[in-house]
């Protein structure tokens, strides 16, 4: 009695492979090509929708090039093998990270100028102002005589009212 | 020396500014084809009047076309019919259609009821042919030299704009041959 409840329940959970299965239209032989499936899918640009990956888009082209992908994964083709037969036909619009170029040099390395650049302001900006405070100290000191004098005759005026 | 560097930022924003102005005029949809320059892919499928007739590439080149994709299916297609029947008929070029994921029987009561401009058509059914070409919606219009190579590409409705940007092309060839 306990076997056959057994083999009833296995029974069952096999049918519910089989019924995930059927609703997944792509199909294939390993589990590691659907993986690479998935992430072609959402690496992969719409041509036709402008912000939708491949796996989001529900426009025909979408999926002729998901059909294309998953024909190739099944003809054991690598995915840079699949992904520049993707910009043969489409361009680099198909491609969601940018490959690196010349074209694409501003656009990898301009961060990097970026912070560089801003690094060597904040160098000079700091020289600058460590420069003015010890001109500033320096000026302290050198008070010429007349200076001295009419400081000192300020300072005796204040100290007259004063008192 | 310090009261110009002053001026960078400003200098900087109008840069900044003319890249955005541009991008303002420019339409994202429409892509330069990754074929440009190259030539047309290799084929050879079904005529979609004959269907045992196979048409290859050697079928057109040899001279300038335009190869436009369309299909029942997209409005558009009927809207730059009209066009396409003008330019076929003051003989400014041949016209190869792409009939593109369409039925064939549908296709074939529309050149009949529309008026046919193709000197023929090809029936790319299963549309490899236009993923081969970087298709992405009908209608799309390419203009071939007489090497077969894919000289410009239109996407959306030929207008009279757009015949008229071809055949200032095809003028450019003309002239550099005589």
């Amino acid at each position: 009695m306990l076997k056959i409840k057994w083999a009833a329940g296995l029974l069952l959970l096999l049918c519910s492979f089989l019924v995930s299965a059927a609703i997944d239209v792509y199909q294939f032989d390993d589990p590691e090509k659907e993986k690479r499936f998935q992430e072609l899918a959402y690496e992969l640009r719409c041509p036709k929708c402008q912000n939708q990956n491949l796996a989001d888009s529900n426009a025909e082209i979408a999926k002729d090039l998901r059909t294309k992908i998953q024909q190739m994964l099944v003809a054991d083709k690598t995915n840079p093998e699949i992904i520049d037969y993707m910009v043969e036909r489409y361009g680099d619009f198909v491609l969601y990270e940018p490959r690196v170029k010349p074209q694409t040099y501003l656009l990898w390395y301009g961060p990097v100028l970026l912070i560089l650049l801003g690094l060597v302001a904040i160098f000079f900006i700091i020289r600058g102002r460590m420069k003015n405070k010890q001109s500033s100290a320096q000026s302290d000191v050198e008070l010429t005589v007349a200076e001295a004098k009419q400081l000192d005759a300020l300072l005796n005026i204040k100290k007259g009212k004063k008192s | 020396m310090p009261r110009l560097l002053l001026f960078v930022p400003l200098i900087l924003f109008i840069i900044l500014g003319g890249f955005l102005w541009k991008g303002l005029s420019i339409d994202p949809r429409e892509l330069p084809s990754a074929l440009l320059d190259k030539p047309f892919p290799e084929f050879s499928i079904a005529a979609l009047n004959e269907p045992e007739r196979i048409l290859t590439k050697q079928d057109f080149i040899g001279q300038p076309v335009l190869v436009n994709v369309w299909a029942t299916w997209c409005p558009s297609c009927r809207q730059e019919h009209e066009q396409l029947l003008a330019i076929a008929a003051t003989n400014g070029i041949p016209i190869i259609g792409l009939n593109y994921k369409d039925e064939a029987p549908a296709a074939r009561v529309w050149l009949e009821q529309l008026g046919n401009p193709y000197q023929f058509n090809i029936f790319d059914e299963d549309g490899m042919l236009g993923l081969d070409l970087g298709v992405y919606g009908a209608p799309e219009t390419y203009l071939l030299d007489a090497q077969g190579l894919i000289r410009h590409r239109h996407v959306g409705v030929v207008t009279i704009a757009a015949w008229q940007e071809m055949q200032t092309i095809i003028k450019g060839w003309d002239s550099v041959k005589n």
